[in-house]
């Protein structure tokens, strides 16, 4: 089953690495990953997606405990939460798409913040599941470029990630 | 507030130091008595101010694996933190070996890697290697100190990460400018990290449970690992399993925490237990398991293993210990020492009333597995079997040598013949199952333990793995007595070879042996071969004798090829499919 995992810890060089480097050596799988720093520039905020039974899934929270540089770890699965990615891509949007590529971008709620000739680049936030609606709702060859951002996950309501 | 200052620490606060004068000063914070070690480019200024100090001896080794082995072992059988001190590039993966032995059976120590200067980082310079991002999956924690501002700081923090908790190795890289960089030298008084806090104290709702669980049980079962040495619970672990009068088995690592000849032990369990050991296992309906973790080589298949109904009660300071391998019922985090502690109050208190005519049975029952005396062996009188060597050492030695050994037959005979009452006192490789830490592993205990006899058992394949630390021991006047078990072959793989390969011995032939006699004398030792079973007692007296007390001695039994270590759970089967041998 798939889930999503929230991550707070140091914000110490090679720390990344440390998660990376515990998923590869223990066989988890690595859906998306993302880190940035929080307000408080000593922690970052990493969130993953795996997968696994729930043997591996606990397996995972206590390896990832167990790091030195890891302060507080969240199963967002666990209870009731949000998440969200952020696509950038660029479409062909020459005479023919133009229009349609528009029409598609609104209906998704993208915002199209680049624009040439021949190009769009849209910009389109929400679940991993409405970015893949997007891009099999494009004609294939009209796609350019795809960049995405992996998941990134809060706790609804009175959840918090914090220290 | 800090605490008020003596003059002395007055001075140190404002006089300034070099950062390898101040990694000096942090090692004698900590009172390391014994620093392992290899100089090398990037620790010049490092060795130049151990040379100015003499409040902990270095001891150079010849090979940088040996310097994390004797550290290992040191730590082993002291329970202090071992410390070890390479260069940078070839010294730091030399020690990685060393470093990964000690990660698998958790021995805190701390590593100090010279690193090539900070400016120089990332270039390909001269010996260097990422030495972090190499140790990175094997040690509990690293650190590359990149502002003199953090030397005390770090090494605070890596003592303290080493030794607490589940401990581990803690490898501090230090760049060569660092060391040079002048500072003030405060060593920190405590150490609070917020994304570390191991969990000490049991739940006291589990303990209470497990109790009442063990009490009810009519098939119970204790089964202890190297966790109960590591947190020096032996005395606790006795009082409980004496008070409750349950059987109870211990894997390699766990040896000596509980004594081993008293009738309650059924000693080793696992690949080669004893049968009693691992039937017990398997036909017990309540098992308590404590700081041990149900490895492969302990439990053999887990699917085989859960085939029987049985209530599990773990007990563990590693969370991630529990259920990884086998699902647990009733999990309790914690110290073994504190709760080992708190369940022996609880029967105190309580008292709880026992199924003793049940537990009557049981213990009949396994009497009668023991009967069955799987692991006997026959005396030969041309051949020396090397069960025989153990068996004679440990009468010798009366049981109160400190016993190293290597990985293979001879590491496995020794665990099972020579019984250990007391912990610390059996050092050896038992999760990487690292060949060649015998003599370094002998070396750190026997300057620990100056007075005391010390063991290594070996095979003629494994002590050649680190055979140029007989030029340490000579050095250091280390009377190490080596117990080489010569039977001209990689025993372990021969014996899988003739069990599952059909007798196809790929390799596991050691040729061209060295005459280690004249080796052991060459290096300055005394050699010993013994090849009549008849001369093995007077040999290993004369070994142990006076006469040799101050001088290693190397001992080359030449022994039975053919023999092989009974009983044998094979690789994936269950812990009562054993393959017991000519007595079976």
């Amino acid at each position: 089953m798939r889930h999503i995992i929230s991550i707070l810890m140091e914000n110490e060089p090679g720390a990344l690495s440390r998660v990376a480097g515990l998923f590869s050596a223990r066989g988890y799988n690595i859906e998306s990953l993302t880190v940035a720093t929080t307000e408080d520039p000593t922690l970052s905020r990493m969130t993953i997606v795996t997968s696994g039974n729930d043997a591996i899934i606990e397996q995972i929270i206590k390896q990832l405990n167990k790091l030195i540089d890891v302060v507080k770890v969240l199963d967002l699965n666990d209870g009731k939460h949000i998440e969200r990615e952020l696509m950038l891509i660029k479409v062909k949007a020459s005479n023919t798409y133009r229009d349609e590529m528009k029409r598609m971008c609104d209906i998704f709620r993208g915002r199209i913040i680049d624009v040439t000739d021949g190009s769009f680049t849209i910009e389109l936030t929400g679940s991993g599941h409405k970015l893949d609606a997007f891009i099999e709702s494009l004609d294939k060859s009209a796609i350019l470029e795809t960049v995405r951002t992996g998941a990134s996950g809060i706790g609804r309501g009175d959840r918090i990630l914090k220290l | 507030m800090k605490d008020p200052i003596t003059p002395n620490q007055h001075e140190e606060t404002t006089v300034q130091f070099t950062g390898a004068e101040i990694l000096i000063k942090c090692l004698h914070a900590e009172n390391v008595k014994y620093v392992f070690g290899y100089p090398g480019g990037a620790v010049l200024n490092i060795y130049d101010a151990i040379y100015q100090q003499d409040k902990f001896e270095h001891i150079l080794v010849r090979h940088e694996q040996a310097a994390l082995h004797a550290a290992d072992a040191y730590s082993r059988s002291t329970g202090e933190v071992g410390v070890a001190l390479v260069t940078s590039g070839p010294g730091a993966t030399n020690a990685v070996t060393g470093i990964a032995t000690a990660y698998m059976d958790s021995i805190p120590m701390v590593v100090i890697s010279g690193q090539v200067p900070t400016y120089a980082i990332g270039e390909d310079a001269f010996q260097e290697c990422d030495t972090v991002g190499i140790t990175r999956p094997c040690v509990k924690h690293n650190f590359l100190i990149k502002d003199i501002n953090d030397i005390a700081p770090v090494m605070k923090k890596a003592f303290h990460v080493a030794a607490t908790g589940r401990p581990g190795p803690v490898l501090v890289d230090i760049p060569k400018d660092i060391t040079a960089t002048l500072n003030r030298f405060e060593y920190p008084q405590k150490v609070e990290m917020r994304s570390y806090n191991p969990i000490i104290k049991g739940h006291a709702g589990q303990i209470k449970k497990a109790l009442k669980l063990l009490a009810e049980a009519k098939r119970p079962m204790i089964y202890t690992g190297g966790g109960v040495v590591l947190g020096n619970a032996s005395a606790e672990l006795t009082q409980f399993i004496q008070s409750m009068g349950f059987p109870t088995t211990s894997t390699l690592m766990g040896l000596g925490g509980y004594p081993s000849t008293d009738k309650q032990s059924l000693g080793m369990l696992g690949m080669h237990g004893t049968y009693e050991a691992n039937m017990a296992m398997q036909e017990c309906d309540v098992l308590l398991a404590v700081g041990a973790r149900f490895d492969d080589r302990v439990i053999g298949n887990p699917e085989h293993f859960l085939s029987r109904p049985r209530t599990i009660i773990h007990i563990d300071i590693d969370p991630s210990s529990i259920s990884k391998r086998v699902k647990i019922d009733v999990p309790i985090v914690g110290d073994v020492k504190s709760v080992l502690t708190d369940l022996n109050a609880l029967i105190k208190e309580e008292k709880p009333a026992q199924n003793t005519a049940a537990l009557a049975d049981w213990m009949k029952q396994i009497e009668a597995w023991r009967g069955k005396r799987f692991s006997d062996f026959a005396l030969d009188d041309k051949l020396i079997k090397p069960q025989q060597v153990i068996k004679t050492l440990y009468e010798v030695t009366k049981g109160e040598a400190f016993i190293t050994s290597d990985v293979g037959q001879h590491q496995m005979w020794a665990a099972q013949y020579y019984p250990f009452d007391k912990p610390r006192r059996w050092i050896n490789s038992g999760g990487l199952g690292t060949m060649g830490v015998g003599l370094p592993y002998a070396m750190g205990v026997q300057l620990a333990h100056p007075e005391a006899q010390v063991a290594c058992i070996t095979g003629e394949a494994s002590i050649q793995m680190c055979i140029q630390e007989l030029s340490t021991c000579k050095q250091y006047n280390l009377p190490i007595k080596v117990i080489t078990l010569n039977n001209r072959y990689m025993g372990m793989v021969r014996q899988w070879q003739e069990f599952f390969y059909e007798n196809r011995y790929s390799e596991s032939y050691m040729n061209a042996l060295p005459d280690f006699i004249k080796l052991a004398e060459a290096y300055g030792h005394v050699g010993m071969r013994i090849t009549d079973p008849a001369d093995v007692e007077d040999a290993l007296k004369e070994a142990f004798s006076p006469k040799l007390k101050d001088r290693m001695v190397f001992m080359d039994f030449i022994t039975d090829q053919t023999e092989n270590v009974f009983p044998m759970v094979p690789n994936g089967k269950g812990l009562s499919e054993m393959i017991t041998g000519k007595n079976g």
